[in-house]
């Protein structure tokens, strides 16, 4: 197939051997193609399969500087059993917590297969000397999260040190040992959806299980063209080298509609292989509970008010 | 003691060269004995207008801008010449005129009749004006000299190759402007003129796959039949009117608008 | 063919996640049993006493019967529009003729659902691209031509423009309401008068149209609709008091109209064929670029004279983008033209199914490769799925003609003058496309594609102020925009 064409400056590093070309992103054609996606509409039946699908993707998200082990005790509460009146609706993917918080949740959530998710390497900003963001990774890790979130040093991106970018995500995926590691690029300060798509690959390249939007620190977060562009970098590097990433959007969705849009979008660009917790994860602290009231006007036929569902 | 004069041969202008007829046939008018060009001689001229478009047609509208005010300076040199073969002074003035006139519209014609386009979307957007390729012409009997370059200026100012079915009753003025344009800067091909018979030349020239538009100012008879051989490869049949205007020079030339998305 | 069928016949990838059938209510569509012509603003039976059933191309159904006008037919129009040209119109303040065309636009822009279920009802196209595309497109352009109504002098600086007087115009069927807007807009706003004849498939919406002039109150006889087949089209642009004539369609037919008007000094602008080159080079944004080629030869079922129907790839990434093309296109929809989910409706007409058919058989007779992804197609009406070639060479048919169908051929290249060369080696020259991202390269093919329309990193795309039209035997004359203007007015110099 392709061969690898000229290579950005500080690209030329002992990458994979085999990477898709970089290329580039045309941001009228993308935000277009993502638009009319949006627009699919999609069967009642494949929207609660949408929906239930969604809470199991979910990394239930808390990260504060207020948050104590009693914020954290409520929101596993949530994450095991969404919606109390209605068992059937599945757990979700995994909490996504600061590092302090990591043995709780542990505790919380034993024996429910409920993931716990960690930040690391100095979130949300990632300027921090490359030491402290490992010996933060490894101790996470030690703590027993089983996924690992860090974030790419934007400005060795934005300044061209590209070779930095990869070579912390290279010793930092080393440094999580038997967890999952997920590269966020805080997509919203990357400004180009070039830079999405060449961060996405330098992601990857250095390791990545996942590539994830945004910190959720950051306006815009996770957008619908963002995500089509991530997706497209996956889809590619996959039938380049057949290595299966995984997506995370984060930040800024939060209805049920967004969320399925996300689903729309990977299922048109990946196919129904993808359509896994396994292979996706939505970021999101306020997205479940309209997803849970979507579920129940589903199957009741009624429209639902917020006030039957818990806020945690 | 009267000197015997050596006349002049008037021959055909055909890529920048001045062959016989290649039917070896001439007529006789105004006096002389003028080229009688033949189908294969359109044929010749079209071959090498559409040689010499690429080239005239990418000059930058400066450059060939220059190109065509040499042209008015050597015919200006030759006035008396044409004022003798014209009769008249003032059609040479005109002539002149108006050719410096279209020569100067060379670099404003993109401007007067190009636009950029205000689309409802994140688009670039702009027209401008470019050749349409090879100008078949057929010259007014009348006036000569001053009605071939009326309608001669316009079709190659904006950057089209031309083949002209000269004046039939008065093809001297047209050989000599021929002569004109060899001895200024235009290249070869890109002014062509045939003298002969206008009944003989104009159909071929009509039918002609390789022609793009066709001026029948000088087809004095029926253009009917004329105008259904040039719908045969959608030729544009040029009506202009009489005086000068860069709508003259428009209508040889086609419009191409170009998109590009805007953005990051 | 039979190969071709077998394929057909598989069902689409099962998956949990399906997108609904989501059908446009048919109900907001209110449609008589049997139309007349509209002649001097009413409703007539024609002379003829033709009358013909419209069907649906996606279910075979007859939704109408619609009156074929004749010769007589057609000398009624014209006389109603010279009428109304003479007695009113042209002598009416430039500011009024501009409300009338305003009050058009808004009227359509409010009766869209209506004109777009009916749109893709009448001719097949997905209601998709009836919704955002035909409806939003047509009354944009009576909005922009509504301005220029009363401004023509500034836009002929030095010149004293006046209207021609009747318009005689021809429309195909491959948008038919836009088509209309796009030859009625400019006409009125020029102060002209109008017998328009909508094409012999799809002549429903022109109709309703009507109801949307009785709704503005248009003076009658400023616009006049005569349906039919090409014989009222032959004598529509041959009648005698027409001063103008606008074609858009096949040209084959544009030729036949040029020989008709050939001595008779009408003004003449035609819209033709095409073949045009969509052209990718390695260093072209992929993804978006695939966009652009299924955007540039399915749009419409490739019923589009601009469509992108000759791919053009770098040899350097052929592979990769043939491979994304072949998995995009497994996730086009097709089917039902009223489903909101569906990429590719119905194919227009029986005749045009069967030209399509017969093309690509010449394509596989002479070696291309066909390639076509799994798709269940609707076993009434007429269908086709989205079909490419690739191995084409030059000198194929199917790299030659017009096929006006959703099939695309595709041709390598190496360097950009091989590029140019041929994309520009074909008698036609309406559009083309270029993706690169290189800015300096784009300009360069842009300056040297031969034809009128070049789209550089997109496709498709129109716009009411953006001049349309070819170079070359795609036709003269320009539609939209300041241009378009000119062919509707003459000028006193």
């Amino acid at each position: 197939m392709a061969q690898a064409p000229a290579l950005p400056r500080g690209f030329e590093l002992p990458l994979e051997p085999r990477l898709p070309r970089i290329g580039s992103v045309d941001q009228v054609a993308v935000e277009e193609r993502a638009d009319a996606l949006a627009r699919r509409s999609i069967k009642r039946e494949s929207k609660l399969f949408a929906l239930e699908l969604a809470v199991r993707m979910m990394d239930l998200t808390t990260l504060e500087g207020a948050d104590t082990p009693g914020k954290i005790a409520a929101l596993c509460s949530k994450a095991m059993r969404p919606d109390p009146s209605d068992l059937t609706v599945p757990p979700v993917a995994a909490v996504c917590v600061y590092p302090n918080l990591v043995p709780h949740a542990l505790e919380r959530l034993e024996g429910s297969g409920v993931k716990v998710a960690s930040v690391a390497t100095a979130f949300p900003s990632g300027q921090s000397p490359i030491e402290v963001k490992l010996e933060e990774t490894a101790r996470v890790a030690e703590l027993g999260a089983d996924e690992i979130d860090m974030v790419i040093d934007r400005g060795a991106f934005l300044s061209g040190n590209y070779a930095r970018v990869y070579d912390e995500v290279r010793r930092v995926k080393e440094a999580c040992g038997e967890a999952r590691l997920k590269v966020i690029l805080e997509t919203g300060e990357l400004g180009t959806y070039d830079n999405v798509r060449r961060a996405s690959l330098l992601a990857i390249a250095g390791g990545a299980d996942f590539v994830k939007t945004s910190t959720g620190k950051i306006q815009p977060a996770a957008t619908l063209p963002v995500t089509l562009v991530m997706l497209e970098a996956i889809r590619d590097v996959h039938e380049e080298t057949g290595r299966r990433i995984g997506m995370k959007p984060a930040g800024g969705i939060r209805t049920a509609k967004q969320a399925v849009q996300h689903l729309v979008l990977l299922h048109e660009t990946l196919g129904p292989e993808w359509l896994t917790p396994d292979l996706f994860r939505f970021g999101a602290s306020t997205l479940l509970n309209d997803v849970l009231l979507q579920i129940r006007k589903e199957r009741t036929g009624r429209y639902q008010s917020p006030d039957y569902f818990t806020i945690d | 003691m009267s000197r015997l004069p050596v006349k002049k041969t008037y021959k055909l202008y055909i890529g920048g060269a001045f062959p016989r007829s290649e039917s070896g046939r001439s007529y006789e008018v105004e006096g002389a004995n003028v080229a009688r060009a033949s189908r294969k001689d359109v044929r010749d001229a079209v071959r090498a207008a559409r040689e010499a478009l690429a080239k005239w047609g990418s000059l930058t509208a400066y450059n060939r801008g220059q190109v065509l005010y040499r042209v008015a300076e050597v015919l200006e040199g030759r006035r008396a010449q044409f004022a003798e073969l014209t009769g008249s002074d003032e059609e040479v003035d005109a002539a002149v005129d108006r050719w410096v006139w279209y020569a100067g519209w060379s670099d404003k014609l993109a401007q007067v009749l190009g636009s950029s386009n205000p689309v409802a979307g994140p688009y670039f957007n702009f027209t401008i004006p470019e050749p349409t390729g090879v100008a078949g012409i057929v010259a007014p009997e009348e006036p000569a000299l001053a009605g071939l370059v009326s309608r001669l200026a316009p079709a190659i100012v904006g950057g089209n190759t031309a083949v002209v079915v000269a004046s039939e009753r008065h093809p001297l003025a047209a050989v000599t402007l021929a002569e004109v344009l060899a001895t200024s800067d235009v290249p070869g091909g890109v002014v062509n003129i045939l003298t002969g018979r206008k009944d003989e030349l104009t159909p071929v020239l009509a039918g002609h796959m390789d022609v793009n538009a066709l001026d029948l100012a000088g087809v004095d008879g029926d253009r009917e039949e004329l105008e259904r051989l040039a719908a045969e490869n959608v030729k544009r049949v040029v009506r202009n009117g009489e005086g000068q205007s860069p709508w003259h020079a428009a209508a040889f030339l086609e419009l191409k608008t170009v998109w590009h998305p805007i953005g990051v | 063919m039979a190969d071709l069928e077998r394929r057909q016949d598989r069902s689409p990838v099962p998956s949990a996640f399906e997108y609904a059938a989501a059908p446009e209510s048919r109900e907001i569509v209110r449609l008589e049993e049997r139309y007349g012509l509209f002649v001097g603003g009413e409703w007539v039976e024609p002379r003829s006493g033709e009358f013909h059933p419209t069907v649906s191309p996606a279910t075979e159904e007859p939704l109408a019967e619609v009156a074929y006008g004749g010769a007589e037919d057609v000398d009624l129009a014209v006389a109603a529009a010279r009428e109304a040209f003479d007695d009113g119109w042209s002598g009416l303040p430039a500011s009024e003729r501009a409300k009338y065309l305003f009050r058009v636009a808004r009227i359509l822009q409010e009766r869209s659902r209506e004109f777009a279920v009916l749109e893709s009802l009448d001719g097949g196209k997905p209601i998709r691209e009836s919704r955002d595309v035909d409806l939003p497109l047509s009354a944009a352009h009576f909005f922009y031509y509504a301005g220029w109504a009363d401004k023509l002098e500034y836009a002929f600086p030095n010149r004293t423009p006046r209207p021609v007087g009747v318009a005689g115009q021809v429309i195909p069927w491959n948008f038919p309401l836009l088509m209309l807007s796009w030859k009625i807009a400019p006409a009125l706003a020029a102060g002209n008068t109008v017998v328009l004849k909508p094409a012999e498939t799809t002549p429903l919406t022109a109709l309703l149209f009507c109801d949307v002039l009785r709704q503005a109150e248009l003076p009658p006889g400023v616009v006049n609709i005569v349906t039919g087949d090409g014989r009222a089209g032959a004598e529509l642009v041959k009648h005698p008091d027409v001063d103008k004539v606008a074609f858009t369609g096949s040209t084959e037919v544009g030729k036949a109209i040029q020989k008709a008007v050939a001595g008779t000094g009408k003004k003449l602008t035609l819209e033709l064929g095409g073949k045009a080159a969509n052209i990718i080079f390695d260093d072209a944004a992929l993804d978006q670029a695939v966009e652009g080629i299924v955007n540039g030869i399915y749009f419409n079922q490739g019923h589009v004279c601009c469509a992108g129907s000759r791919l053009f790839v770098q040899e350097s990434i052929y592979e990769a983008t043939i491979a994304k093309l072949k998995r995009r296109m497994g996730t086009l929809r097709v089917g039902d033209p009223l489903d909101k989910n569906t990429d590719v409706g119905a194919i227009n007409s029986q005749q045009q199914l069967e030209k399509i058919k017969e093309l690509v058989a010449t394509g596989e007779q002479e070696g291309a490769e066909i390639y076509q992804p799994p798709c269940r197609l609707p076993e009434k009406g007429w269908w086709f799925a989205p079909t490419v070639f690739t191995n084409v060479a030059q000198s194929y048919r199917i790299a030659q003609e017009e096929i006006f169908g959703p099939v695309l051929s595709v041709l390598t290249f190496r360097t950009p003058d091989e590029a140019v060369e041929k994309a520009n080696n074909t008698p036609y020259g309406l559009s083309a496309g270029v993706w690169t991202e290189k800015g300096s390269r784009i300009l360069s093919l842009a300056q040297r594609l031969r034809a009128g329309v070049i789209w550089a990193n997109t496709y498709n795309r129109f716009d009411p102020a953006s001049p349309f039209g070819g170079y070359k035997e795609s036709g003269f004359g320009r539609e939209g925009g300041l241009h378009g203007l000119e062919p509707y007015l003459r000028f006193d110099e």
